[in-house]
């Protein structure tokens, strides 16, 4: 029986791992049909905003909880700055904005690469985050739960912003009708730097979540924008919640499969499940339905 | 007078079709001829490699610059055809009934059963096309049967180059691991340390690149090129024409398959290793920064830019490693942000102001040719 609920909680904690670096993806690519390979970036960013802010502040605690509002506002800028520079540019072009975005990303890794060097740096982990809960035979270690709170927390922020908040209503609004928006006084342009400001954000938490878990190397970000966009895919264009139940669905299927087989056919085989899942689903588990021919 | 009838909306596809066959000799001749002559033996392996490189580039062009599909996973396809020949290589190496090197060093001492029926080299060679080409076929219907298209097709595809790159890492015993296959001693039975034999393989690969950019030449001047090209700018259009855009996109992704998949094998005994670092996502990604800057929807475009590129990387990466990744972050941006047509698009933007029926004979004048007006 522990097996079981060990297996179940490592498939959770994959899945939340996923779904914090794939949630910033459901808002940029999913929102605003934007592909941005650049996004395992900002999540590298977002590691690296732990580090540096670890090296300013010794106590791991402090440091850790400073460096999730830190690695928000340093994703999320790169990701304006990017939106700003080049994204603009390229809305009509989404295939073009993938390969765009992958040089960035070429050139943000070669950056962090000869700033902070090709070696991989650790973030230590506050003590309290070290140990781990006993509930009945299963262990569950804090720091996985901490990740596990931390995805709940962002979901749950991000739907209220989405649904409740002024700001979230002008976002969808331009994403359901943008001519419409703007007749109404919405300023487009402004929605969609705030949108990706917000995406962008999201994968720079996502980073300091990740620096929980492993190292930090200037490639962290190319090992997971792989899965993040796979997730999007499985989930379904533009809406969060198929985001979330792509995220554990796959985390869960991940973790499972690992256990009876390695973890490399794992991956193929959860690779394999997602096409034949589009087979049955072509547009992911909750698809917005339309009848364009686009 | 239906759409598929008139060459539609001409632009790219014009420039592409009236590629002038002097441009194609001129190649062949710089290839076979020049190359050899003015390069070392070990700058003419390079080129070997490079002409490898352009045989998947020549695929992409196909099946991104006609057909739209960006494909971010011929990693795979190189990858397969690479390892069935690195596969073949290293069973003719160890001899009759016996076992590759590396599987005595990390495996229990046998050939797993998989790896049998490449000991004969007419299957090997028979499987090198077939095997891309029915991954291709099958996971094409898969995907486009069901109108998936776009980004999902594009993620789809990258994701499938990282599951094989993982999958062969975490094979050690039966594919070599990270360290992939290597050290070759033959190619079918002819010494791969002979001078000679390695030149022997550069013209092989150059000549294969040749034929393979003949026989595009021809399937871009059919009616199925339209079609993919309808396929690519409208494709429920093409749909309510009675047409199923599936089987057109299929059989350019399984063509584009196939051309990896040569392009892997002749890699091989070129390179002398085969590791997952080379069909991952990133040299998939990486094959298409030369079709993007030679121009996608040209026919020579993609094989010109992928060897320049290639070259240009040799050259660059050699001295100043990280002023390379610099450069090719940038190369994308520029490239695909400002010149989406590729360097082929400036001369293109020059042919176009002429009208289409001298385009092709006025190509490669460089005067303008005001005399065309009638």
């Amino acid at each position: 029986m522990s097996g079981v609920a060990g297996q179940l909680f490592a498939g959770l904690s994959l899945g939340s791992i996923l779904l914090l670096a794939a949630l910033g993806l459901s808002l940029t690519f999913g929102q605003m049909g934007v592909i941005n390979m650049a996004h395992g970036e900002f999540v590298m960013a977002g590691a690296f905003t732990a580090y540096v802010v670890q090296q300013v502040i010794s106590d791991a605690g402090v440091s850790l909880l400073l460096s999730i509002p830190l690695g928000f506002v340093v994703g999320g800028l790169l990701g304006v700055l990017l939106e700003a520079t080049l994204i603009r540019r390229m809305y009509h072009r989404p295939m073009d904005t993938l390969l765009v975005t992958f040089g960035v990303s070429l050139i943000l890794q070669q950056v962090a690469r000869d700033v902070f060097g090709a070696p991989s740096v650790a973030v230590a982990a506050p003590a309290w985050l070290s140990g781990s809960l006993r509930l009945g035979t299963v262990e569950l270690p804090v720091g996985r739960l901490f990740i596990l709170g931390l995805a709940a927390v962002c979901v749950a922020a991000l739907a209220v912003c989405m649904r409740y908040t002024v700001l979230g209503r002008r976002l969808r609004a331009t994403v359901q009708n943008r001519d419409l928006a703007e007749t109404l006084g919405i300023s487009t342009r402004r929605s969609d730097r705030t949108t990706f400001f917000i995406g962008s954000g999201l994968a720079g938490v996502a980073g300091v979540a990740l620096t929980l878990v492993g190292s930090t190397s200037p490639t962290l970000g190319t090992g997971y924008i792989v899965d993040a966009f796979l997730v999007v895919v499985a989930g379904g264009i533009g809406q969060i919640k198929g985001t979330v139940l792509a995220a554990f669905g796959l985390g869960l299927l991940q973790a499972t499969l690992e256990y009876s087989t390695t973890a490399s056919i794992a991956k193929v085989l959860v690779f394999i499940a997602v096409v034949a899942f589009l087979q049955v689903r072509p547009n992911g588990i909750y698809a917005v339905r339309s009848r364009s021919l686009a | 007078m239906n759409i598929l009838t008139e060459r539609p909306n001409a632009g790219a596809s014009r420039w592409a079709g009236a590629i002038p066959a002097s441009v194609f000799v001129v190649l062949a001749l710089a290839l076979l001829v020049g190359a050899p002559q003015v390069l070392s033996s070990f700058r003419l392996s390079l080129l070997a490699r490079f002409c490898c490189y352009a045989m998947v580039a020549l695929g992409i062009g196909l099946a991104w610059g006609r057909g739209g599909m960006l494909t971010l996973g011929q990693g795979l396809f190189f990858g397969l055809g690479a390892y069935l020949m690195a596969m073949h290589l290293k069973l003719a190496d160890a001899g009759q009934g016996q076992v590759p090197d590396f599987m005595l060093l990390y495996g229990d001492g046998k050939v797993p059963g998989w790896w049998e029926p490449f000991r004969s080299p007419i299957l090997t060679l028979v499987a090198i096309p077939l095997v891309p080409g029915l991954v291709a076929l099958i996971l094409g219907l898969a995907v486009f049967k069901r109108r998936v298209k776009g980004a999902y097709f594009t993620i789809l595809s990258q994701a499938l180059a990282a599951a094989f790159a993982i999958f062969l890492v975490g094979q050690q015993t039966t594919t070599g691991g990270t360290n992939g296959l290597n050290g070759f001693r033959s190619f079918f039975g002819y010494a791969l340390n002979d001078p000679v034999n390695k030149a022997t393989l550069y013209y092989i690969a150059a000549a294969t690149l040749l034929v393979m950019i003949a026989g595009m030449w021809f399937l871009y001047r059919s009616r199925y090129n339209e079609l993919l090209i309808a396929v690519r700018d409208g494709e429920e259009r093409v749909r309510f024409l009675g047409y199923d855009p599936a089987n057109v996109k299929v059989f350019a992704y399984v063509v584009a398959a196939v051309l990896a998949g040569i392009g892997g094998a002749l890699f091989v005994p070129i390179a002398g290793i085969i590791s997952p670092a080379d069909v991952g996502v990133l040299p998939s990604i990486g094959f298409l920064i030369g079709v993007a800057i030679g121009g996608r929807h040209t026919l020579l475009g993609p094989v010109l830019g992928t060897i320049g590129v290639a070259a240009a990387q040799n050259t660059l990466s050699e001295s100043f490693p990280s002023f390379w990744t610099y450069f090719q972050g940038a190369l994308f941006i520029v490239v695909v942000a400002f010149l989406p047509g590729g360097l082929a698009q400036l001369t293109g933007t020059l042919r176009r102001r002429r009208p289409a029926s001298t385009a092709s004979a006025a190509a490669h004048n460089p005067t303008p040719a005001r005399e065309s007006t009638g």
